[in-house]
């Protein structure tokens, strides 16, 4: 079973799924390489308009709640087609030719997908909270 | 003709006015416009649209350019002082001189990674971040935590060694580019892991905020130069006619008076030590 599978029936779950939250983003954890190894089925796909290859998730990571989903259009361009949260706050995302991913917070390092990318920005975060960078 | 100095080679009173100026800088507010005007072009160049100031052909005189306003910014506030360049593949440990407290201060403590030496800790009023992705107002480092080893000489004269300045899909994705080995998108990763050995608000789109941002693109800056002189033959390219990429004569946002063709010769504005 890919951990795609296992995301999505902990995202079909209902009150147990949430109690089981944690437990089940250790298991994904423990994946670890193969992790972001996942199918990147629709990781040739440039047009901003998200990947079909990818998958929402929800879960909490060292206390942070993190959140994923494709998304199309518009602001979305700014995303790679894939918009996250921390904790409710945006974190600016970018898909590489290549299928990997980067963050505002991590801009010079690729991960294999949305959720290592998110969970990477966690680690740098340090509690810290996203806020919208000012612009000129 | 202003000469960008190695930062090991530089006497305590040039270190005293570079900080000095950086430091007035940041103070007028006009260090963090630099800080903002990096991120919004981080953000918004992509590999499938429009790319300026990164993965693409103009990220190296993109880059010269950034300096070269940066440099005449500090010698409006002291004429004597240039770019300095920190050569990584030499100065790569995290006692180096470089992360001295009379230059650019150390590594952050364990804690919240806040860099608690130097003219830039948080403490000494001078240095708060204020263009920012969080809420932490203090400059943080991690010296080599996130990847263990800055790139060495062998690993830059490999890219030096390329005969190609770019290639298409002219992204992320090229290969067999010299500009992007020495990006760091594709090959050993050069100026992309130096980022990411710094840490804190270095492996950001909010780099600019340390720094040590000016001294290590210098040094890119520079091994552009040497690359130019060891292919003479070998241009910028692309050449015409390419969509979402600046083409040799296009002109280059934010300044949109400038092409890549008008900074090939670094020797206009400046030359290098050596």
């Amino acid at each position: 079973m890919s951990r795609t599978m296992t995301r999505r029936a902990l995202l079909r779950g209902s009150a147990a799924a949430a109690a089981g939250l944690a437990v089940a983003g250790a298991a994904v954890a423990a994946s670890g390489q193969s992790a972001t190894a996942m199918d990147h089925t629709g990781h040739g796909d440039h047009t901003g308009h998200g990947d079909p290859g990818l998958q929402p998730f929800d879960e909490v990571y060292q206390g942070r709640r993190i959140t994923g989903r494709p998304v199309e259009g518009g602001h979305a361009a700014h995303h790679g087609g894939y918009a996250v949260t921390i904790d409710g706050k945006d974190l600016h995302l970018m898909q590489n030719a290549d299928g990997t991913w980067i963050s505002v917070v991590n801009h010079y390092q690729t991960y294999g997908d949305p959720l290592a990318v998110t969970r990477a920005a966690v680690d740098k975060l340090r509690g810290a909270v996203l806020v919208p960078i000012a612009t000129a | 003709m202003a000469v960008r100095k190695n930062q090991a080679t530089l006497t305590a009173t040039e270190k005293r006015n570079f900080v000095n100026a950086v430091l007035e800088l940041k103070r007028s507010g006009r260090y963090d416009e630099f800080v903002r005007t990096h991120n919004e072009f981080i953000m918004s160049d992509r590999d499938n649209s429009d790319r300026v100031g990164h993965r693409s052909p103009s990220f190296l005189p993109w880059h010269r350019r950034f300096l070269i306003q940066f440099e005449q910014e500090l010698q409006k506030i002291d004429a004597s002082v240039t770019l300095p360049y920190w050569d990584w593949t030499a100065d790569r440990t995290t006692t180096s001189s470089i992360w001295g407290a009379d230059f650019l201060g150390g590594t952050g403590r364990s804690r919240d990674a806040q860099v608690t030496t130097g003219p830039f800790a948080y403490a000494t009023g001078k240095w708060n971040i204020n263009v920012s992705v969080d809420d932490r107002p203090y400059l943080q480092r991690e010296l080599g935590a996130a990847v263990r080893q800055l790139p060495t000489r062998a690993e830059v004269d490999a890219v030096l060694a390329m005969t190609t300045y770019d290639t298409a899909p002219w992204n992320s994705a090229s290969e067999g580019s010299f500009r992007n080995y020495l990006e760091g998108w594709r090959g050993a990763n050069l100026h992309n892991r130096v980022h990411v050995w710094i840490g804190g608000q270095m492996s950001s789109g909010v780099s600019p905020n340390d720094p040590v941002f000016w001294l290590h693109h210098c040094f890119i800056d520079k091994l552009w130069a040497d690359w130019q002189r060891m292919h003479p033959s070998s241009g910028y390219l692309p050449t015409g006619g390419t969509a979402n990429v600046v083409d040799l004569r296009d002109t280059m946002r934010p300044w949109n008076d400038v092409t890549p063709a008008d900074l090939l010769d670094h020797t206009k504005f400046y030359t290098y030590d050596r």
